[in-house]
Parts: structure tokens; C-alpha cells; sequence
């Protein structure tokens, strides 16, 4: 929580905006895609991403995250608005900004007729600006920290979805980064490499790289964002820092009973709202007042009360009230 | 986007800050002309390390190797039969590969460029984008970043050299049968004088450089076609159609007036290499077409790459 409560200054004071590292490693301003077929993919997105923040993209399938992430890689073009990577305009200048970028968008794409390191080595060929003489050593350290280096002269086709996942990553991390984009980036992977890569993103972001991280996994994104925004329907909902997104959602006050019926009607006396009762468990919106008149007034009613308190709302609770409880991905 | 950031456009906005780490400022990493040919080495030898790649290789050097037997168990009982049946050019060579094993390198590029070679180059073209695109390979070598326009001219310049590769297998698959199997010597040519053994073999080499030529504009219009799909299979079935419908179109007597202008028209004009002195007419008329589909395709593939939305 330390981690969050440090970078809550967002956004940060824009004292001269022509400056990289006051306008955070990522912005966008009114950032709008419509596909071909008509599909508005993403609406309007005002983004930042502060500089040395872990921050989580989330949002429901089909809510505009990869669209905004091809964006911001140069591969497709806005359809209107701008997007800022680095400090310098997209698509313009993905010759400069690029190379400081490391990136997995929609899962890994391989080479299956080559090995792990071979399709390393096309990857970091592809990048103009990286040095060929330390080529091998970068590819042998990368397939390293993905702990691929057993696997490294494997043909890709025979790797699994977590084994190209990794190697995915590895690709991500052949040079040291400013930023990394990692859509998805613990899809298929087991649960030591998903420990893995949080410590890995920690680790980075402990060097100074601004992580940008979509998924679905909130869980993760709690315990390693320093910030988050939800998309849905094309939209940003909320951005800012993850303490503050759990905040938002209320708490609810949780009374632990052999009593449930008696508690529960003195609850709504209270002012609860939407008071629930489930066993020996009644639950409800904590009302306006002190929870300690709250407790004597269930004492005075014969409430027998094993425990009382508030439940702190979940970043899941969070993302539900603000994207819907529904299951259907909108059309 | 398809341009390339040159050092002065950095100086007008600064470097790249190091947003990352507070306070640093790591240098812009430069690109180096010599570091930019990386990719093509790459894609060099990855193209030739493809199962595929060598499939068709392997079916480009067969066919000498038929013709080489068919020819030798033909005429090894009935010795030489004088070849009287001159008309096309393609037979001309055949009758005197008995009498010069030379002539089956002239009579095995006669006989693949029709359809072996430019089937060979359409499907390596056709994948050349489009495969990638199917693979998800291309958004990755485009973030790394590739450039657009770099990684088009790597891609045309690998089709430019399976191109080359391609016919210096057909030739030396039948230059290697023609020692094996038939005498060698000097040689008659077409126009009928006689030129040496030393001076056949370098105009042997000199049709294989105009018969790989001829491929290039065939090459520039697969990298069009690939560029305008994200299926590897669409494009290379798309190039081979349009192969196939040329050489249908130069069959029908009706369509004389267009024929010219179709990349296959002049292709056997490398037999006037044969003559003596060269008949250069229909070697250069042949260049210049394939000149100019390249500069026609090879812009219409660069307008639409550099331009096109990667969603693959
Ligand atoms: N190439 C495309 N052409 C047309 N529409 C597209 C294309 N790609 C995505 N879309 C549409 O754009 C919208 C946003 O898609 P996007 O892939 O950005 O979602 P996402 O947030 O990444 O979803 P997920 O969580 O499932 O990965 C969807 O409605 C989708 O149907
Ligand atoms: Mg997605």
C-alpha cells in the first residue's frame, strides 16, 4: 500500500507540458477508434499513466482494450484524437519511441518452425537500434528471466500456451525498457509463473519502468498496481490510483448473529440499506451513523452478537458497480 | 508513420526523456544503417530454413533431372536423330542436348519458367506479408520496431533473391545432369555458328541472371497481393491465379493488343541470348516490363503497408 499511497499525485503538476517526464509515459486525449465494419472501439479516452507506475487497464471483454493498445504501438491509426507514448506523438514516431517499448498485445505470436531462441533473435534483428554484438547474450538472458533457458532450443511449435506465453514476455524484455505493455500478460500461465511475473513486473517497476498491464485478473491487478483504469464499452470509467478505485466502492457493515431476523430489522431501524440476511451472517450498507450506536442498539434489542464490522470493498466489487453485473459482452 | 525519423526531426523535440527512472536521462538509441540489414540477414536465412521454402527448391531441381533422364532413355538405343523439329524454342534446345549437355540447362529454364519458377516465387511472395499477418508475427516485428517501410523492402529483397536462388538451382540441377549424362563441347547456336564451351557456360549463366529477372515484376505483384489480406493462403492462391490467368490471356489470339503488357509476354525472349550476335529487342523489352510492374506494385504495396491498420 506504501507503493500507492507514494505515486497518488496523478495527474502530476504540468508545469511545462513539452516535458517527457511531467506528462507521464502514456496519455491520450480524446482517443477515438471506429473499425472499418463501423464498430466504435474505443470513445473518447482521456488516459494517463504516470511515469514509474504499475497501472492496470481493466475492463470487461470487448471494452476497447487491445484497440487502444494497438493504437498507442502504432499499429492501427485513431480515427481521431492523440496519443502521447513516451512524451512524443503516435503513430508518428514509433522509429524513436518504440525501441524503449517492450510489448505483448493479444498473447504471443511465434515462429513454429523455429526454436525459442531463434525466434528471439528475429525479434531483436527486427529493431534497428539494437546492437548485434551482444544479440546472443541479450536473447540468453532474456529466455533466463522468463525461465525458458531449458527450453530455449525447442521448437516453438512444440511449446505450450504458458512455455510461448513466457516466451512472449522474454521477447517484451530483450532490452531494458521504458515502458512495457503487457496485454494479458499471465494468460495460460501456471500459478508459479504468474507469481513469477508479478515479481518480475515489481522488480521492473522497482527500476524505474512504467508497467502498463491489461487483464481480467483483479486479484493481481490489486496486488501489483500502483494505479488502474476500468474501460467499458469503449469508455473510460474511473482512472486513478487502485487504494482510491477500492475506496470508492462502499464497505459493507457485516453482523455476525445466532439471531439473524431480529438483527436484521434493526439494522434497517438503523438506516442500513439493503440489509441481507444469510445464516448467521446479516449484511447491509453501513448507515450514516456511529457504528457504536449501531452496536447498542442491537444489544438493547436482545441481539446476541458474535461480531461486527465493516468489509472492506474488493477491487472486484469495484469493477462490477462500475462496469455491471451482466455477463453479455456488448455488441 | 512510413518514414523514417531522421536525427534532425530529434533535435526538434528533445530526446526521449527518461520517464521511467526519475531523473535519468538514458541516450536515444540511434539507429545504424549497417545494424538495419540485421533483419534481412534474418529474414534470409529464416526464409531458407523453412521446410517450405526447401520443398519447392527441391521440386525446382527435380525437373532437370527428369528431363536429363527422359532425353537419355529416349535416344540411348536410336542414336541421334537429327533434330529437325525446330519451331518453338523450348524444343530447339531439346534436340541438341544429346550432342551437349549444355543445352539441358537452356532447355530446363525453358521448360520451369513457364510455371515451376514463377509458382515458386508467387508463393513466397504471396506469404511474404500476408503470412506473417496470419501468424501475429507482424505486429511484434512491427513494435520492435521494424518500420514499415524497412521491413517491406527486407520482404521484397528476400522474394528478390528466391528469385535468384530458384533458377541457380534449376540451372546448376542441370548443368550437374548434363555433365553426368551427355557429352559436352562446343555448341552451335541458334543463328547456327559455333561458340565455345567456355563462352556457353558464361551465357548459361547470363540467361539464369535474365530468367531470375524475369521474375521481379511477378515478385512485386505478390508483395501487393500479400499486402492486401492477413491470410498467408489467400495470397499466395491469389498470386498463383493471377499467374495462371496471364499465361491463359497470352493464349488467346483475341487479346494481342494487351498482351504486351502482361509480365509473362516476353519471357522466352532470354532464348535470343542464343543467338549470335544477341538479338537484344525482346531482352530488354522483357527488362523494362518487369521494371515496370515493380515500380508500379512495389508503390501500391508501399502505399498500402505503410497505411494499413495491423489488427492481426
Ligand atoms: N479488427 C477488428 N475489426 C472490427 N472490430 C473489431 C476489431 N477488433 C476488435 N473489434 C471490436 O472492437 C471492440 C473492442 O475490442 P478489443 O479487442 O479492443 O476488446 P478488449 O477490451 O481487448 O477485449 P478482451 O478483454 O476480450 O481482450 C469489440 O467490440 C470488438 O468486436
Ligand atoms: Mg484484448
Amino acid at each position: 500500500m506504501d507503493e500507492a499511497a507514494a505515486a497518488t499525485e496523478t495527474p502530476p503538476p504540468a508545469s511545462s507540458p513539452q516535458e517527457a517526464g511531467e506528462e507521464g509515459a502514456i496519455r491520450t486525449r480524446a482517443l477515438t477508434k471506429r473499425y472499418r465494419g463501423g464498430q466504435l472501439a474505443v470513445d473518447g479516452l482521456d488516459l494517463t499513466v504516470p511515469a514509474g507506475s504499475v497501472f492496470g487497464f481493466l475492463g470487461p471483454n470487448g471494452s476497447g482494450k487491445t484497440t487502444t493498445i494497438r493504437m498507442l504501438m502504432g499499429l492501427i491509426e485513431p480515427t481521431s484524437g492523440t496519443a502521447r507514448v513516451l512524451g512524443r506523438p503516435m503513430p508518428r514516431h514509433t522509429r524513436t519511441v518504440l525501441p524503449h517499448v517492450g510489448a505483448l498485445i493479444e498473447g504471443p505470436a511465434l515462429y513454429g518452425f523455429l526454436s525459442g531462441r531463434d525466434n528471439l533473435l528475429r525479434q531483436d534483428a527486427a529493431d534497428p537500434t539494437a546492437d548485434p554484438r551482444t544479440r546472443r547474450a541479450r536473447v540468453a538472458a532474456a529466455l533466463d528471466r522468463v525461465g525458458l533457458a531449458a527450453a530455449a532450443g525447442k521448437k516453438a511449435r512444440a511449446y505450450s500456451l504458458g512455455m510461448k506465453q513466457r516466451l512472449g514476455l522474454a521477447a517484451a524484455l530483450l532490452q531494458p525498457r521504458r515502458l512495457l505493455v503487457l496485454d494479458e500478460p499471465t494468460n495460460g500461465l501456471d500459478p508459479q509463473g504468474m507469481r513469477e511475473i508479478r515479481t518480475l513486473v515489481r522488480e521492473l517497476a522497482s527500476d524505474g519502468t512504467t508497467v502498463f498491464l491489461s487483464s481480467h485478473l483483479l486479484d493481481e491487478i490489486e496486488q501489483v498496481c500502483t494505479h488502474a483504469a476500468v474501460m467499458a464499452r469503449g469508455r473510460l470509467v474511473v482512472q486513478g490510483p487502485v487504494a482510491d478505485l477500492a475506496a470508492g466502492a462502499r464497505g459493507r457493515l457485516v453482523v455476525t448473529t445466532p439471531d439473524p431476523a431480529e438483527a436484521a430489522r434493526v439494522l434497517k431501524e438503523q438506516g442500513a440499506g439493503d440489509v441481507t440476511a444469510d445464516g448467521d451472517r446479516v449484511s447491509g450498507e453501513p448507515p450514516e451513523r456511529d457504528l457504536a450506536e449501531v452496536t447498542a442498539a442491537l444489544v438493547t434489542a436482545g441481539v446476541r452478537v458474535r461480531g461486527l464490522g465493516i468489509e472492506r470493498a474488493s477491487l472486484e466489487d469495484a469493477f462490477v458497480a462500475l462496469t455491471g453485473e451482466g455477463f453479455d459482452v456488448a455488441g | 508513420m512510413s518514414r523514417a525519423d531522421t536525427t534532425a526531426e530529434l533535435r526538434d523535440e528533445g530526446p526521449v526523456r527518461g520517464v521511467g527512472a526519475v531523473g535519468e536521462a538514458a541516450p536515444v538509441r540511434a539507429v545504424r544503417p549497417l545494424w538495419s540489414l540485421g533483419l534481412l540477414r534474418n529474414e534470409l536465412l529464416t526464409t531458407l530454413r523453412r521446410w517450405r521454402t526447401l520443398a519447392l527448391l527441391a521440386v525446382l531441381a527435380a525437373v532437370p533431372v527428369l528431363i536429363g533422364v527422359a532425353v537419355r532413355i529416349e535416344t540411348g538405343g536410336a542414336a541421334a536423330h537429327g533434330g529437325g523439329d525446330g519451331g518453338g524454342q523450348g524444343p530447339a534446345f531439346l534436340a541438341q542436348i544429346t550432342n551437349n549437355g549444355l543445352f539441358l540447362v537452356f532447355t530446363a529454364l525453358a521448360a520451369t519458367l513457364p510455371v515451376f519458377l514463377p509458382l515458386a516465387v508467387g508463393v513466397v511472395a504471396g506469404d511474404a506479408i500476408a503470412g506473417e499477418a496470419s501468424a501475429g508475427t507482424l505486429r511484434y516485428l512491427l513494435v520492435a520496431p521494424a518500420g514499415r517501410t524497412r521491413l517491406l523492402l527486407t520482404k521484397y529483397a528476400t522474394v528478390l533473391a528466391f528469385c535468384l536462388v530458384a533458377t541457380l538451382v534449376v540451372a546448376v540441377s542441370a548443368l550437374a545432369m548434363g555433365v553426368l549424362l551427355f557429352p559436352l563441347g562446343d555448341l552451335t547456336t541458334i543463328s547456327g555458328t559455333r561458340i565455345g564451351f567456355a563462352e556457353g557456360l558464361g551465357r548459361a549463366l547470363l540467361i539464369a541472371l535474365v530468367v531470375a529477372a524475369s521474375l521481379t515484376g511477378l515478385a512485386a505483384l505478390g508483395l501487393f497481393v500479400s499486402t492486401l489480406t492477413h491470410s498467408g493462403v489467400a495470397a499466395m492462391a491469389t498470386t498463383v491465379g493471377l499467374l495462371i490467368t496471364a499465361q491463359i490471356l497470352e493464349q488467346v489470339p483475341q487479346l494481342h493488343a494487351i498482351q504486351p503488357y502482361l509480365f509473362p509476354h516476353y519471357w522466352l525472349s532470354f532464348a535470343d541470348l542464343m543467338r549470335e550476335p544477341v538479338y537484344w529487342d525482346g531482352l530488354v523489352k522483357n527488362l523494362e516490363l518487369q521494371a515496370l510492374y515493380a515500380a508500379v506494385f512495389g508503390s501500391a504495396a508501399w502505399a498500402r503497408f505503410t497505411t494499413k491498420d495491423i489488427t492481426a
